[in-house]
């Protein structure tokens, strides 16, 4: 043994080896947080008083009423539902070109870059701002929320796609190449069965993802099972809102269970 | 037969990977390229193929000049060269029936091969082959539902179903075991042999290298050191090769006889 000891002292490297960009990091963000916690004006008296009338309008609620709106609820049920399927398919179908080409392994620099344009211009706004928009455009109805949705879609869709065709096995597809595939084929039988179980699983939580969206575009005119919600605040019927609320939860919860199931299934 | 007339590959990056390689191949003989990391072995077999564009030189398959091909007379071309990998390169959820009968995708239209209606003729010389690798009872399990030696045989069907002139073969044994190894390269060989076929085999292996194959290319930084018979192997050619090391345990000639018998290549 080595009896001449030299103590070496070992300490992990700090993520950020600047120490004065550290220090300033961690001293900025107490000193802003301190701020804005100090400028945040809470009224204790008002959010008493608030809490009673609450309680009171929550009371409102119940018992649910499902039965004196219950044609409208159903026409509201059946237009997000429509809204859901044909915003999730068109949106998906439009995806899958915007999709190939922004996945940079399998496109030229130029459609490269117009293609993740289009995603990152879709995928700022959010479907709420986009149905805003699209009511505007086109008048209020269940056609403006199909739009801001499958618009929506596409920005997700694609993204996820585009990645997902970013991270597959390049071995396998240049094997298929290898073979004289057609650039077609070429897809179908190496991109495609590598990011299909993927692509499945994700359009089915998209359906999901959809349908909750539908009821919010509804809110601001975008036609569905949320306008049929806002006018039942409009007129003050709580009772039937709570209905409706119910039967959203119900459709997400059930959608929920069979997109996981299904989800499971694919893989 | 094959010939590389002055084939030079630089990458990108600078580094040139073949320095003017000259190099011919006669119908139906075995060649292994042996080298060591980094010698230009996967970039010479890729530059026949044109999975990596050559930077210039010629490469001769019978009489024509692929090196000039455009996209879809290369499509034709690769028809000829059926291409094994190291990590068996199989789509993994395909079936075992689908790899090799993407082997036939060059001769299929798409919308054909996008139904999965191959042609009988097809779809017998698949059965075929599997048969002869022992592979038959597999043909509907998934690719990744294999073992490594049972990859490998698909990977070797789907490149004989393409009807090739030649195989590229880059580190067929790579990720197998030592007795595997020898199996499939067995197996490569009697193909080889029954078909007569050219092969090219990229291999780390010396030892399975002499074992299989009457001439041996021996690759060090992109230039061919060695080209010659597999006893010709001696100390110094290896320290040529791949550098000083003690060689006589190579060199050491492996007495065949005490091999598995071919029956196992069934097993």
């Amino acid at each position: 043994m080595n009896t001449s000891k030299v103590q070496r002292v070992w300490k992990r490297p700090p993520l950020i080896s600047n120490k004065l960009l550290r220090w300033s990091l961690w001293g900025g963000a107490a000193i802003y947080l301190s701020i804005a916690l100090g400028t945040m004006d809470i009224n204790w008296q008002r959010a008493a008083e608030g809490s009673s009338r609450g309680a009171d309008f929550l009371g409102s609620f119940f018992p649910p009423d499902f039965s004196s709106r219950w044609d409208s609820i159903v026409d509201g049920i059946l237009e997000s539902l429509w809204m859901t399927v044909t915003s999730t398919v068109i949106g998906i179908i439009l995806s899958v070109p915007v999709g190939l080409g922004a996945a940079r392994n399998l496109s030229y620099k130029p459609v490269y870059y117009f293609c993740r344009g289009i995603l990152a211009v879709s995928r700022t706004f959010p479907e709420v701002i986009l149905a805003i928009f699209f009511v505007k455009l086109f008048g209020f109805g269940p056609f403006a929320g199909f739009l801001a949705l499958s618009v929506g879609t596409i920005g997700f869709y694609g993204k996820l796609l585009a990645e997902d065709i970013e991270d597959m096995d390049p071995v396998q597809a240049e094997a298929i190449k290898a073979t004289g595939a057609g650039w077609l084929q070429w897809l179908n039988y190496s991109v495609q069965p590598q990011v299909m179980p993927r692509m499945i699983g994700l359009g089915i939580y998209r359906l999901d993802i959809n349908f909750r969206e539908s009821a919010v575009v509804g809110i601001v005119g975008g036609g569905g099972i949320g306008a049929t919600l806002l006018t039942s605040f409009d007129r003050y019927e709580f009772d039937s809102a709570a209905a409706i609320l119910l039967i959203i939860i119900a459709f997400v919860m059930v959608m929920e269970y069979v997109s996981s199931y299904i989800r499971r299934w694919v893989q | 037969m094959l010939r590389l007339d002055s084939l030079v590959k630089k990458y990108k990056t600078g580094d040139m990977a073949l320095k003017s390689v000259n190099l011919e191949i006669p119908n139906g003989q075995v060649l292994a390229l042996i080298g060591p990391s980094g010698a230009g072995k996967s970039t010479l077999i890729r530059c026949v193929n044109r999975l990596v564009e050559p930077t210039s030189g010629n490469v001769w398959l019978g009489d024509v000049e692929l090196t000039r091909l455009g996209s879809s007379s290369l499509r034709k071309a690769r028809r000829k060269m059926g291409m094994i990998f190291q990590e068996y390169a199989l789509v993994e959820r395909l079936s075992v029936m689908e790899n090799v009968l993407s082997g036939r995708l060059g001769y299929t239209g798409f919308w054909r091969s996008f139904f999965r209606k191959f042609p009988q003729p097809d779809i017998d010389e698949a059965f075929h082959l599997l048969e002869r690798v022992g592979l038959d009872h597999m043909a509907n399990k998934r690719a990744d539902e294999l073992s490594g030696g049972q990859r490998q045989r698909v990977g070797i069907c789907r490149a004989l179903i393409q009807n090739p002139e030649i195989l590229l073969i880059d580190e067929p044994t790579a990720s197998l075991d030592p007795k595997t190894s020898r199996q499939i390269m067995r197996l490569i060989c009697e193909l080889c042999e029954e078909r007569q076929l050219a092969a090219i085999i990229n291999i780390h292996d010396v030892l399975l290298a002499q074992m299989f194959s009457k001439r041996i290319i021996g690759l060090q930084l992109g230039e061919v050191v060695y080209d010659g018979p597999p006893d010709g192997l001696t100390p110094e050619v290896l320290t040529r090769i791949y550098g000083e090391e003690d060689w006589e345990a190579t060199v050491e000639r492996v007495d065949e006889d005490n091999l598995d018998a071919p029956a196992d290549i069934l097993g």
